[in-house]
């Protein structure tokens, strides 16, 4: 006889009352998002590339500084260019986002998932839940460690700002709020698309391919579109200088919020309806 | 206990359940049975609540998956065999599903050990064989130690001790008075490891029955008669009513009638007789004509009756009889 059991057989006495919980499935995600090298490997390559990246355009920066204009060192946001670094960060959390849950999909697991936690809702909420706040964590870290190694760099020979200057710490702050917002809105392409090279190339598209067609459309509507996609709008939350034809930066992380909201609440509109 | 009624499901234009309605009791494995493409595996994904029928209904412990409050504790199911990312290690895979129920981590590595896994249980599974991966889908299966349990084709992949440990392991949680259904498309496997069987051809029930009747009423059952005077012995059997056929080795086998019709017969007319033995149909046998039938029926465009909700449970149902 193979030890099967731990209690009774019929499993009617086992089962006890109660039911699944948002906190089971939420350490259940957990689990899952730490106990596989791609997220791993992700998270490794936000934190190192996106402040090696702002640290060399820092560097850049900070040599080209004795061959600037009057205007040009006016306009001069040492916050947003130590930032710069979140332009691959992106990419990074979009990917990390699509992959929580089209790997999902991808290999099956999804059936086991469902199998486990009938409601489907539920795991979509847990598995925002725990990424937002994985990419939150780091995100700030990510973007005040490159805050903080840029100025260093920038003092030598430019200019520098201190994180109590006016505006700079809201600037730093929305850094990593921006890149917590996209991986949500990656997360939202993941369950609609299923497919995770396919959710990734949406991504890229929405945040790195259409800026640069608007850009080359007549300037009204370039002017009046631009503003609303996520790549301006993360400009302009990392910015400490705003230029006018801009959303102020709580009005855009409202509309930033707005996209992972929408693919959010699509995939949870689909979810239930197609079969896992 | 699995009770399903008039379940349906539609892919498209293609019907892949039509109407189907069974009962699967507690304590004995109950086969599930029919050809590739037959609709096992979407009845078995509509039973875990996972493809949603667009008719009828199936229930599990008298409540639809959806509304079980500890699923894996009442359910476990190896429904395809990588079910897994191929990234996360056997050990992981099976404490993040076992943490969604309240599943203390001293399961994960009981289960690996039931399975024969213990050793490997830290590797990823994405290099596992087959086989393994078959032995991990029925850890995770095992995890909850539910009282109903689902397998899908359990012995693809798994080498002969594989398949033996996995129909003692069925015949095992069936004792302990378990629910256990297993579909395959392999006769031979079934016809040793059921108690019971459904099945289907064309996502319609064709026969519901214990083993045992369901191979006795297969019209494949004949008598086998040797005789030195076969000749004259096959016309007063034809006579009578009784279809004869020659077997390769000079015997004949004779339907219609039964051994005792067929030895008074021969007593009558004073003919010698040599052997008069009735012979079973396999397994194999009963459901090749079964499911031949439910392609044939389908193949003219007339349905195949099954009238599932009126079956009995011990009673042999045959589509179009």
């Amino acid at each position: 006889m193979l030890a099967t059991t731990t209690g009774t057989a019929t499993g009617a006495e086992i089962v006890g009352t109660g039911r699944y919980r948002a906190a089971g499935v939420m350490r259940s995600e957990w689990t899952k998002l730490r106990s596989v090298r791609s997220s791993t490997w992700t998270i490794a390559a936000l934190v190192g590339l996106t402040v090696l990246i702002g640290s060399l355009i820092c560097v850049s920066e900070a040599s080209n500084w004795a061959s600037l204009s009057r205007v040009q060192r006016a306009i001069f946001d040492p916050t947003n260019v130590s930032l710069d670094g979140l332009l691959f960060g992106q990419l990074a959390v979009g990917v990390l986002g699509v992959m929580v849950m089209s790997s999902e999909y991808g290999t099956g697991l999804i059936r086991a998932t469902s199998a486990a936690v009938p409601n489907r809702r539920l795991v979509l909420g847990a598995k925002a839940a725990v990424l937002g706040t994985v990419v939150l964590v780091v995100g700030e870290i990510v973007s005040f460690a490159s805050f903080f190694l840029g100025q260093a760099i920038l003092s030598g020979s430019a200019t520098s700002v201190g994180i109590s200057a006016p505006g700079v710490l809201q600037a730093v702050t929305f850094g990593g709020l921006y890149l917590t917002v996209l991986a949500l809105f990656g997360l939202g392409l993941g369950v609609i698309v299923r497919h995770t090279a396919g959710a990734i190339t949406i991504f890229v598209s929405v945040v790195l391919i259409v800026p640069e067609i608007v850009r080359l459309l007549p300037a009204s509507i370039s002017d009046a579109v631009g503003k609303f996609l996520p790549a301006n709008i993360g400009t302009t939350l990392t910015s400490v200088h705003h230029l006018p034809n801009e959303l102020s930066p709580w009005v855009g992380f409202a509309v930033l919020c707005a996209y992972a909201a929408t693919a959010l609440a699509v995939g949870g509109w689909l979810i239930v309806r197609r079969d896992a | 206990m699995i009770e399903a009624s008039g379940l349906s499901k539609r892919y498209g234009r293609t019907v892949a359940v039509d109407g189907l309605s069974f009962e699967v009791h507690p304590g004995q494995v109950t086969g599930f049975l029919g050809p590739n493409g037959s609709g096992k595996s979407t009845t078995m994904r509509m039973i875990m609540g996972l493809d949603a029928p667009d008719a009828g209904g199936v229930t599990v412990n008298g409540r639809p998956y959806a509304e079980l409050g500890w699923p894996l504790r009442e359910v476990g199911a190896l429904l395809e065999a990588k079910a897994f990312h191929p990234g996360r290690t056997a050990a992981n895979h099976l404490w993040a599903l076992a943490q969604t129920n309240d599943i203390p981590r001293s399961r994960v590595d009981e289960v690996l050990d039931v399975v024969g896994m213990g050793q490997v249980a830290n590797r990823r599974a994405g290099t596992f064989s087959m086989g393994m991966g078959q032995r991990l889908g029925i850890a995770a299966a095992l995890l909850g130690d539910p009282g109903v349990l689902l397998f899908d084709e359990p012995v693809n992949g798994l080498d002969p001790d594989g398949i033996l440990w996995v129909r003692n392991l069925f015949k095992s949680l069936a004792a302990e008075g378990r629910t256990i259904f297993v579909s395959s498309h392999l006769m031979s496997e079934m016809a040793l490891t059921a108690d019971h069987v459904v099945v289907i051809g064309r996502g319609r029930l064709i026969a519901e029955a214990p083993m045992a009747e369901f191979v006795a009423h297969s019209s494949k059952r004949y008598v086998r008669v040797r005789s030195p005077e076969l000749a004259e012995l096959g016309r007063l059997l034809t006579a009578a009513g009784a279809s004869v056929a020659a077997e390769d080795d000079g015997a004949l086998a004779v339907r219609g009638l039964v051994e005792a019709e067929i030895g008074a017969l021969a007593a009558r007319s004073q003919l010698e007789l040599h052997e008069l033995s009735p012979q079973s149909a396999s397994l194999e046998e009963a459901y090749m004509e079964l499911t031949a039938e439910a392609v044939e029926y389908e193949g003219i465009g007339t349905a195949v009756a099954s009238n599932g909700s009126e079956t009995d449970a011990g009673q042999l149902v045959l589509a179009g009889k």
